[in-house]
């Protein structure tokens, strides 16, 4: 998978978490938080989508890589570079 | 003749991944979460419906009455989009004229932020600024914050000395989940900035339309619902959870997760011989939150009761005063008025009274006083109603009360607890799975996790360690990120 392939992965999660918000338009340095109303509980969904969807554990002293899309992204694409995209 | 008992686990599975404890709304969150992250999941009810205190019963006359649809905070329609359905979700509708009567004040209001600041300058003559920093404050409490802080600090720092603005901001909190002035503030800023983002809302349809519908979706995910199945014991083995014992029946498992009470699994369900003494120091220390009782008033069909308002927290003593909230002899009731708008097309009326209560008060009665008692609250409670109602007694035509008594019979909880438990149980329930693998427990703790709401929300929340646990059993299968 490619930085881009994750990118579209975690916007395909966010798209499910936030129906109501746009985020085409993310900003990949600034927090999620700041651009789309998220709450802890949307965080927790988002841990529970890569586990059930790639089988990644993220754990909790980690949450803090999820704050920004860049965060995810460099966080998440080493564990899923080997991966294609239909899994 | 006796009719040959009917095996309410007819089919069961010998094991199954995760057995649920208990159909409250923690324990079917969860339940369906899991089974849609492709768990095998067994969700066991000792009663014969589901929901726990989500639950409502139907009189002769066609009443329908409901026990705990007071009101939830707005999140409620996030949490039943996300861990259930669209439809669900969209059946939540906002409860706007909510009404204060006591001797200090007399107030309506939506109940939100925007309307709370008003009424607080306009009516208490608070200040803007202190108005404003004191919801910053509020919201800003979480679960990481020192509980120095108790919530009679809060109010003594921003509105020192005005118990007036203190009953204001405290008396729904308080019938909300039991919580009182001495309760940690960060319990307080939690539940009443939930409340504050946009008001007080309700299900559309009646709790009986939303377990139903949550029935559904826990089948169509696969989830394997037994009700009339007590589960008698949680066998462990070597620290880890094996199985369970339902109806004299054993049934092995992987994880349990346990929507009783959080000291009746620890105590009763697993046994204390499983636990090392320091956890058990902490679990001595857990207090059980208060209990409640209630009066359900049908009114007749073809009778009308004029729109007074949804919620009506009324009281006849002078002051604020938890021990007198709790008191026998009944000072404050909050009123819930279900109009049609309820359940469209039914036309049909119902009143439900709610107070705290303390169970022992109640339990140590005898029979025949228990009844007397039970009588005089029914009548007391009319006679308050008059007031908001004029002619009331000759619109009901069905009346009834609850008491912690009843509540205990229903859910099992000790001393028919309303709210699980104050503040220290929540860190037994997150430690449990520490001292037992496989052992979880979701529902009403900590008071922040209590309500419909909470208790949800914890669902999920334990439901995601759950999934954890469950896949880290079978190696291999799970990546635990590092960086
Ligand atoms: C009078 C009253 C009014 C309320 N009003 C509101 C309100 O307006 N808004 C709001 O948000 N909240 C309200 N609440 C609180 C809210 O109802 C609860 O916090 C919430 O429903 C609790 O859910 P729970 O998951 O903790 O489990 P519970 O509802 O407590 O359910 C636990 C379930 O486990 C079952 N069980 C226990 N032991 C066993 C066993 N050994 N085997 C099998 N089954 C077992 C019980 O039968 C029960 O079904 C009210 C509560 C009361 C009592």
């Amino acid at each position: 998978m490619t930085i881009e392939d994750v990118r579209q992965i975690i916007l395909n999660i966010l798209a499910d978490i936030a129906p109501d918000e746009d985020i085409s338009s993310i900003d990949d340095n600034t927090k999620l938080r700041d651009q789309i109303d998220l709450d802890s509980m949307d965080f927790l969904d988002i841990v529970m989508e890569l586990r059930k969807r790639f089988n990644i554990e993220v754990p909790e002293k980690d949450y803090e890589h999820l704050a920004t899309m860049a965060g995810c992204v460099s966080y998440l694409t080493p564990l899923l570079k080997d991966r294609s995209m239909a899994s | 003749m006796d009719k040959p008992q009917k095996d309410w686990l007819k089919g069961v599975l010998s094991a199954y991944d995760t057995v649920v404890i208990g159909s409250g709304l923690a324990g079917m969150t969860s339940a369906n979460l899991l089974a849609k992250m492709g768990h095998k999941v067994l969700l066991a009810e000792h009663h014969y419906n589901m929901g726990g205190m989500a639950t409502w019963f139907k009189r002769k006359g066609g009443h329908i009455m409901d026990i705990s649809l007071h009101g939830f905070p707005y999140g409620m329609i996030k949490t039943l989009r996300k861990y259930w359905t669209q439809d669900i979700s969209k059946r939540v509708i906002q409860l706007k004229n909510i009404r204060f009567d006591n001797p200090q004040f007399s107030v309506n209001t939506s109940f939100d932020k925007i309307d709370f600041t008003h009424i607080l300058r306009e009516r208490f003559g608070i200040l803007k600024e202190v108005v404003d920093e004191f919801f910053v404050t509020a919201r800003g409490m979480n679960f990481y914050d020192d509980l120095i802080m108790t919530t009679r600090e809060l109010f003594e720092k921003y509105f020192p000395g005005r118990t007036d603005v203190w009953r204001f901001l405290m008396e729904p909190i308080t019938y909300a989940n039991g919580s009182t002035l001495d309760d940690p503030a960060l319990t307080y800023g939690i539940v009443f900035s939930n409340f504050m983002d946009k008001g007080v809302f309700t299900y559309q349809g009646g709790t009986d339309h939303l377990i139903k519908e949550m029935k559904q979706e826990l089948l169509r995910n696969g989830v394997d619902i037994r009700t009339h199945c007590m589960v008698e014991k949680i066998y462990i083995e070597d620290k880890m959870v094996q199985g369970v014992r339902i109806n004299g029946q054993d049934i092995l498992c992987k994880s349990v997760l346990s929507n009783s009470n959080l000291l009746t699994t620890i105590e009763d369900l697993a046994g204390e011989e499983h636990f090392n003494s320091e956890f058990l120091e902490e679990v001595k220390k857990v207090r059980l939150n208060n209990s409640s009782c209630q009066v359900y008033m049908g009114i007749k069909k073809g009778e009308t009761i004029p729109h007074v308002g949804d919620l009506l927290f009324s009281s006849v003593a002078d002051e604020y005063c938890t021990e007198q909230i709790l008191n026998k002899d009944v000072t404050s009731r909050t009123f819930s008025f279900y109009y049609p708008e309820i359940r469209p097309g039914t036309n049909r009326y119902s009143i439900v009274s709610s107070t705290n209560a303390r169970y022992q008060d109640w339990a140590k009665l005898s029979e025949s006083q228990y009844k007397k008692d039970k009588h005089d609250l029914e009548q007391s409670t009319l006679d308050a109603l008059e007031k908001y109602v004029p002619g009331i007694r000759k619109k009901v035509d069905h009346i009834e009360a609850s008491t912690p008594k009843t509540f205990k019979r229903y859910t099992l909880h000790p001393s028919g607890t309303s709210f699980g438990t104050k503040f220290e149980g929540l860190k037994v329930s997150r430690d449990l799975p520490k001292q037992i693998n496989g052992l979880f427990h979701a529902g009403s703790v900590g008071i922040i996790m209590s309500g419909w709401l909470g208790a949800a929300n914890y669902g999920v929340i334990v439901a995601n360690e759950t999934d954890k646990f469950l896949r880290q059993l079978s190696p291999g299968l799970l990546v635990t990120a590092s960086v």
